[in-house]
C-alpha cells in the first residue's frame, strides 16, 4: 500500500504552469525523478509531499489524500532540497524533536536509530551550524527517517555532495528501498544516478517525457547521437576511415578539424581510437561538442 | 498545546541576536520615568508627564513594536528560511502549531513589556498602577501576538504590514477619527491599565467591557486566521 499517486495533476502559478498533467504511480523500491532544472521536479514533489495544492487532479499517498491531511505524515518523510535546518540545534535534539513532533511512544530510541542509520552518532552532540555539508544533510534525512515511514521523498539528496558522500547515500537509498519502502528522488543530473537501479520517471517542462526501468534509459542516453570535433596527424585519412563506420553518419572536414556526427555515443567512442591505430595516424584532440542536459532530456522524450 | 514546540520556538527566539532589539526600550521608558518623577514640583504633576511616558510611550510604543518583533519571529522565521517544512511535514493538527507559537511569542512578550512597566510605576509610586500595566501588557500582548502572528503567515511582509497598523491606524487615524480607538489594541490595554491603577500617570476613554471583549476578539480571530491559512499553507519560492 505504499504508492504514490498522481492523477491528472497539474499546477500552475498565474500564467506559467509548472506541472502539466501529469499520471503516474510510484510503488515500493527506489524511483529516480530525473529533469533538468526548471522541469517542475521540485513542485511534483512538494505535490506528493503535501506542500501544495494540486491545481488540478489529484495526489494521494497510500490511498490517502497529500493535501491538507497532516495525519498522512505519519506515513511519510521528506528531505527538501533547500539547505534549511535549525543551525542553533545538535543532531541529537533535531532528530529527537522531529521523533516527539511524530509523538513517538519511544522518541529517544526511534532518534538514536535514525542517527544509527546516517551514520551520524559520532558527531551528533554537535551544533548543526558546525557540520558540512553532506553532514546536515545526513541530519536532515534522519529527521525525516526517524518515524520509519514507508514513503520517504528526497529532493536532490545528491546536491553538493562529494563522490564518496554520494555513494553513500546511494547505498541507504538501496537498503531502505530493499526493506520495501517507497523512495523518491529528484535529481537533474543523469550521470549521478547511473549506479542505481529501480524505475525512473523523466520529467521536461513540466510533463512526464518517460518512465521506465532505468537500465533502458541508460541505454538510449548511451547510444544517443552526437557531435565530436577531432584533431588529427592526417584529418582526410581519418574522414575515410570513420564514412566507413556503422555509428558514423557524417564527417565534415572544416579548418579547426573533422566534424563528426556519430549516431551512437557509446560505439562511436570505442571505436574511433582503434580505427586510427589501425592506419597509423595519431589523435591530437577528440572535443565531444558542448551538450546541454537539456538536450539529453530532450532526445530521451523524443525515443 | 505541544512543549516540543514550544520549547523550539523559545530557543530560537531568545537565541538569536534579534532579541536584543527588545532591550534598548525597557531602558529609555525607566530612565524617563526618573526623570518625569524628578522634574515633578508645584507647577508639573504626575499628569503632565505620565500619560507621555507610560501612554505615549510605553503603551503606544514598546508594547505594540515588541508584540511586532516577536509576534513576527515566532513562526515568521521559519517561514523566511524554510525551516518551517520541518514542523508542516509532522502529523499534528495546524491549531495546535499555532496555539503553541502564540502561547510562547505572548508569554515573550508580556515578559518584555510587563517587567519594565511595572517597575517604572512603581518607581513613579503607584502600586495599583504596575498591576494595571502587567494587566494591561498581558492582555495586550495576547491581542497583538495573535494579530501578528496571523500577519506572519498571510503576508510575506508581515513587520511592514504591523507597522502600517501601528502607525497609520493606532496613532495617526484614531487621533482623528474616535471610532478607530475600539479596534486599537493600544487603547485596550491602556482603558485597563487605566481602570485598575486609577491614577492620573494614565488615560484611557474605552470602558473595560469594550477593551476586554475587542482584545479577546482580536486574539480569536487572530488564531482562528492564522490557523485557517497554516492548514493550506503552500511552499512557494523554491519551486521551479
Amino acid at each position: 500500500m505504499n504508492t504514490v499517486e498522481l492523477t491528472g495533476v497539474s499546477r500552475w502559478y498565474g500564467n506559467v504552469v509548472a506541472v502539466n498533467d501529469v499520471t503516474l504511480s510510484i510503488g515500493p523500491g527506489l524511483t529516480g525523478l530525473l529533469g533538468p532544472n526548471g522541469a517542475g521536479k521540485t513542485t511534483v514533489l512538494h505535490l506528493m509531499a503535501g506542500l501544495l495544492a494540486p491545481s488540478q487532479g489529484e495526489v494521494r499517498v497510500s490511498g490517502e489524500p497529500a493535501w491538507r491531511n497532516p495525519a498522512m505524515y505519519r506515513n511519510l518523510g521528506l528531505v527538501t532540497e533547500r539547505e534549511s535546518v535549525p543551525g542553533f540545534l545538535t543532531a541529537w535534539e533535531f532528530v529527537l524533536a522531529s521523533a516527539k513532533l511524530h509523538k513517538l511512544p519511544d522518541p529517544a530510541a526511534a532518534a538514536r536509530a535514525a542517527l544509527d542509520v546516517v551514520e551520524l552518532r559520532d558527531a551528533q552532540d554537535r551544533r548543526i551550524s558546525t557540520y558540512s555539508k553532506g553532514m546536515r544533510q545526513r541530519s536532515r534525512v534522519a529527521a525525516a527517517l526517524v518515524h520509519d515511514p514507508a514513503v520517504l521523498l528526497l529532493d536532490e539528496p545528491f546536491n553538493g555532495m562529494d563522490p564518496r558522500q554520494r555513494m553513500h547515500m546511494m547505498d541507504l537509498l538501496d537498503s531502505m528501498a530493499g526493506e520495501g519502502r517507497t523512495i523518491v528522488f529528484s535529481s537533474h543530473i543523469l550521470e549521478e544516478v547511473e549506479q542505481l537501479s529501480g524505475t525512473v520517471q523523466v520529467i521536461v517542462a513540466g510533463r512526464l517525457a518517460a518512465s521506465g526501468d532505468y537500465r533502458h534509459i541508460r541505454r538510449l542516453m548511451t547510444n544517443r547521437p552526437h557531435v565530436f570535433t577531432i584533431a588529427s596527424s592526417d584529418d582526410r585519412a581519418l574522414a575515410t576511415a570513420l564514412i566507413g563506420e556503422e555509428s558514423v553518419s557524417g564527417v565534415s572536414v572544416t579548418a579547426g578539424g573533422l566534424q563528426v556526427h556519430a549516431s551512437d555515443y557509446g560505439t562511436f567512442t570505442r571505436a574511433v581510437a582503434k580505427l586510427a591505430k589501425a592506419r597509423a595516424i595519431r589523435l591530437t584532440s577528440i572535443l565531444p561538442s558542448d551538450e546541454s542536459l537539456e538536450k539529453v532530456f530532450s532526445y530521451l522524450v523524443t525515443t | 498545546m505541544n512543549p516540543t514546540i514550544m520549547r523550539l520556538t523559545a530557543r530560537a527566539l531568545l537565541g538569536r541576536r534579534r532579541v536584543l532589539l527588545l532591550l534598548p526600550m525597557p531602558i529609555v521608558l525607566i530612565g524617563l520615568t526618573l526623570l518625569g518623577v524628578a522634574s515633578e514640583d508645584e507647577y508639573v504633576t504626575a499628569g503632565d508627564w505620565g500619560p507621555l511616558v507610560f501612554g505615549n510611550l510605553g503603551l503606544a510604543v514598546i508594547l505594540p513594536l515588541t508584540a511586532l518583533i516577536v509576534g513576527s519571529s515566532a513562526l515568521g522565521l521559519e517561514i523566511d528560511d524554510g525551516t518551517i517544512t520541518h514542523l508542516l511535514t509532522k502529523p499534528l493538527p495546524r491549531g495546535e502549531i499555532i496555539l503553541s507559537k502564540l502561547t510562547v511569542a505572548w508569554l515573550v512578550t508580556t515578559a518584555a513589556t510587563a517587567v519594565p512597566l511595572a517597575v517604572a510605576a512603581l518607581i513613579a509610586g503607584s502600586g495599583a498602577l504596575a498591576v494595571g500595566m502587567v494587566v494591561g501588557a498581558a492582555v495586550g500582548s495576547l491581542a497583538y501576538s495573535a494579530l501578528f502572528l496571523a500577519l506572519s503567515v498571510m503576508s510575506k511582509r508581515p513587520v511592514a504590514v504591523g507597522l502600517v497598523y501601528i502607525v497609520l491606524w493606532e496613532n495617526l487615524l484614531v487621533s482623528f477619527v474616535d471610532g478607530a480607538r475600539v479596534f486599537s489594541i493600544r487603547q485596550h490595554a491602556g482603558a485597563l491599565a487605566d481602570a485598575i491603577g486609577d491614577t492620573p500617570l494614565v488615560d484611557s476613554s474605552l470602558t473595560v467591557l469594550t477593551a476586554v471583549l475587542m482584545a479577546a476578539a482580536f486574539a480569536t480571530l487572530g488564531t482562528y486566521a492564522a490557523t485557517r491559512r497554516l492548514r493550506s499553507f503552500a511552499l512557494t519560492g523554491e519551486a521551479n
